[in-house]
């Protein structure tokens, strides 16, 4: 879709993380998991909570909401135009701009600028994208050591684990939890609940890799193409000290994060912060619009942007799926899914979990990977619902069930037609038979209330329903038959 | 919102009964019409109507939900009002109809189709103002509204008050009653265990109430919440508010 795309390669399938669709053979244990159930309902209703406070007034929340959304559909609208002036803007701001089709061109770049550099030592500001194209795993296997500066992903990366969700990367995890890693971790750190003592042991352990580092890697929140601006927000300060402290920034993230003007980024900023943890602003807001200046005196000396497709330039040509890429990732979709509060992140086992990961990674790493995601959904609409950039997650989610069943012609999504069956097909055909026939469905149906109750409860859907609910009981007679009686009319 | 009201209070309305009422829940499908005829209401049942094609729309089958879509059409020609005692039905045909035939010819008529869709209990609020006399014994319950209801047709408050009206019941709200129960159709079977948490937690939430009889608007919900009770051995019962309203207002129809 842009001039930037090299043709013929494939779109940033990454194959570090490459799982079949097993959501549902995972999810039982996560949900017979006390523990896990507890810290994430507790989380998640803390989350909730918070955001409708912030939200109270519904008139301003529509009103925002529409501003939020206006913005990021403009700029997609216009993704290819604005990622050029992007470009020319940052490079003019002396900001070395790079453009990476796949995972494995992301990292390569990513690398190549630190052996350049020399540099060996990184601290690492919050990044999903970084999560998604496994750039932790590729620095280390090249002999780069990167620390996570963000305590959640800190305390993750302690444990070995991949974030459970996109803006609280362990709050899969409980405060005894936490106390026990560090303990083990920390040098000098001794089993302690208490939550100063915690951030004080991360802080001092972080300080001296901070010191330490030749370079900083961040993610972006928003890239304004107007000004060659990148907006990055988080509550910590490591994402400044990411930015500014090492004499080298990387910045990486998807080509999506392009808004139009500076002016598109205030309701973009109220939205996402209240939409995410509840906060009404972040505590820190970074506005980074180049190296250091001959007469400053702090700053890195060279910043880089690394802008990344990673599939997403497929996604852009369906205009229904294109909604997807309005994504601000503030993680209010799962805060409010029903089924994401119970089987927590990991379950998902793609980088992007929960509502807004459902309608992602069946689209960044095809149908036929994550063909599984787009069922895993009552459509209850709770995330629609919340969404800050009124991106319709339900129908999206639909509509890749489509794919996944029926691809289009021309096939929208890589893997398209991996849940379609022969069995299915039969089923759905004789639905269609017995329902789009009134006087089949009056005989089915009045068959179905005299005998209905005789099918036994192990045939396959009522097995799977009976095992924790009652079997339906057919009516004796149907309402088409009680409505005759009733005297109703019948036109 | 997306419902509208009619330019005028209509003489006549077609009754959709759904799928779902009419093999399971035929008694609140009647009660629904009861209500409406004695509201003075011409109340039209067209015998053709099967099923809003729902099922196969979330399972991504496009073509049978559109096939079945036009043969619910061709049941309800004039352009009467149709009213559905469910909110996940008439979220169906009002709000996804017209996206199932985005761009197509049909386009039109579904639009003015959809146009003609109430949930019931927004009906019997908004447009038939409607008043009811208890003649039930006192009893405490509490509601159940579907995601469909709140979200796709924004039904809120509407079936609270009218149980609130009711000067014998004591309605009271659970904590958590915008989150879902787990039905979701095919999800129930297709994720047993995932729907099966959602709905143990929602027969909890209910019960916190110290209501031991939950009122719905949609007979799926009521399936699953009642089943899972029943299964889990809960003293719960549930039923379907036009059920409910009628017989509290009048006997069992
Ligand atoms: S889909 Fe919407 S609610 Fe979910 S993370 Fe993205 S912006 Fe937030």
């Amino acid at each position: 879709m842009d001039a930037h795309n090299s043709a013929g390669q494939t779109h940033g399938i990454n194959s570090a993380h490459k799982p079949r669709g097993d959501f549902t053979a995972r999810a039982p244990a996560a949900l017979a998991n006390p523990t896990l159930r507890a810290n994430f309902r507790r989380a998640m209703d803390g989350l909730m909570t918070k955001r409708a406070a912030q939200f109270a007034d519904r008139d301003a929340w529509t009103a925002l909401r529409a501003r939020g959304a206006a913005a990021r559909a403009n700029a997609l609208a216009r993704l290819p135009e604005l990622l050029e002036r992007l470009e020319d803007r940052c490079t003019a701001n002396g900001i070395r701009v790079h453009w990476a089709e796949t995972a494995a061109e992301a990292n390569a770049i990513v690398l190549a600028i630190l052996r350049e550099a020399g540099a060996t030592r990184v601290i690492k500001g919050k990044s999903m994208v970084s999560e998604e194209i496994g750039l932790n795993h590729h620095l280390e296997a090249h002999g780069v050591t990167a620390v996570e500066s963000d305590l959640g992903e800190y305390i993750i990366q302690l444990a070995g684990e991949a974030p459970s969700h996109i803006v609280m990367p362990c709050i899969h995890k409980n405060k005894a939890e936490i106390a026990q890693l560090f303990a083990e971790n920390i040098p000098g750190q001794p089993y302690t609940e208490d939550v100063d003592s915690l951030t004080a042991a991360a802080r001092r352990a972080l300080r001296q890799r901070f010191a330490a580092a030749e370079a900083g890697i961040s993610g972006v929140n928003f890239a304004v193409a107007e000004t060659g601006t990148l907006v990055l927000i988080e509550n910590e300060g490591n994402g400044r000290l990411s930015t500014t402290l090492p004499p080298l920034h990387i910045a990486v993230t998807g080509i999506e994060k392009v808004v139009e003007r500076l002016d598109d980024v205030p309701p973009l900023l109220a939205l996402l912060p209240r939409s995410a943890t509840g906060q009404a602003i972040t505590t820190y807001v970074n506005m980074i619009s180049g190296p250091r200046k001959p007469d400053e005196k702090d700053g890195p000396r060279e910043v880089h942007l690394v802008l990344y497709d990673g599939g997403r330039s497929r996604v852009y040509d369906d205009a229904e799926l294109r909604d997807t890429l309005r994504c601000i990732r503030c993680g209010a979709c799962m805060n409010h899914c029903p089924v994401y509060a119970r089987v927590g992140g990991h379950t998902y086992r793609f980088v992007y979990p929960g509502p807004i990961g459902k309608i992602l990674s069946p689209q960044l790493e095809g149908l036929d990977c994550a063909g599984d995601q787009p069922f895993a959904s009552s459509l209850c609409g709770a995330c629609s619902e919340v969404c800050p950039v009124q991106i319709p997650l339900a129908d999206i989610l639909v509509r890749l069930r489509q794919e996944a069943v029926r691809p289009s012609a021309t096939p929208a999504v890589k893997g398209g037609g991996s849940q379609a069956g022969l069995a299915a097909d039969l089923g759905w055909a004789g639905w269609r038979l017995v329902y789009g026939h009134p006087a089949l469905y009056a005989l089915v149906s009045r068959l179905l209330a005299r005998l209905g109750n005789l099918i036994p409860a192990s045939v396959p859907m009522l097995r799977q329903w009976t095992r924790f609910r009652t079997k339906p009981r057919f009516a004796a007679r149907t309402l088409h038959e009680l409505a005759a009686r009733g005297g109703f009319d019948r036109e | 919102m997306t419902h509208s009201l009619p330019p005028h209070r209509p003489d006549t309305v077609y009754f959709f009964g759904t799928c779902l009422i009419d093999l399971f829940y035929p008694q609140a499908g009647l009660a629904g019409m009861e209500l409406l005829r004695r509201a003075g209401l011409r109340v039209v049942f067209p015998p053709a109507q099967t099923c809003c094609g729902q099922p196969a729309r979330n399972n991504g089958y496009m073509d049978e939900a559109r096939a079945i879509a036009l043969r619910q059409m061709e049941a309800f020609p004039q352009d009467w009002p149709i009213v559905v005692p469910s909110g996940s039905c008439a979220g169906m045909m009002r709000v996804h109809y017209p996206q199932l035939f985005a761009g197509r010819p049909e386009a039109p008529q579904v639009g003015a189709f959809a146009a003609r869709v109430y949930e019931l209990t927004w009906f019997l609020v908004h447009v038939l103002d409607l008043k009811l006399e208890d003649k039930g014994e006192p009893v405490t319950v509490t509601w159940h509204g579907s995601c469909s209801a709140q979200r796709e047709m924004g039904v809120v408050d509407e079936p609270k008050r009218l149980l609130r009206s009711l000067t014998n019941v004591t309605l009271v709200e659970n904590p958590r009653e915008t989150e879902c129960c787990g039905f979701g159709g095919t999800f129930s079977v297709k994720q047993p265990e995932v729907s099966a948490a959602m709905v143990s937690d929602k027969v909890a939430a209910l019960e916190s109430t110290g209501a031991r009889h939950v009122v719905s608007g949609d007979c799926g919900c009521l399936m699953n919440i009642t089943g899972a009770a029943a299964k889990a051995r809960r003293d719960l019962t549930g039923s379907h508010i036009a059920e409910f309203l009628w017989e509290r207002s009048h006997g069992r129809p």
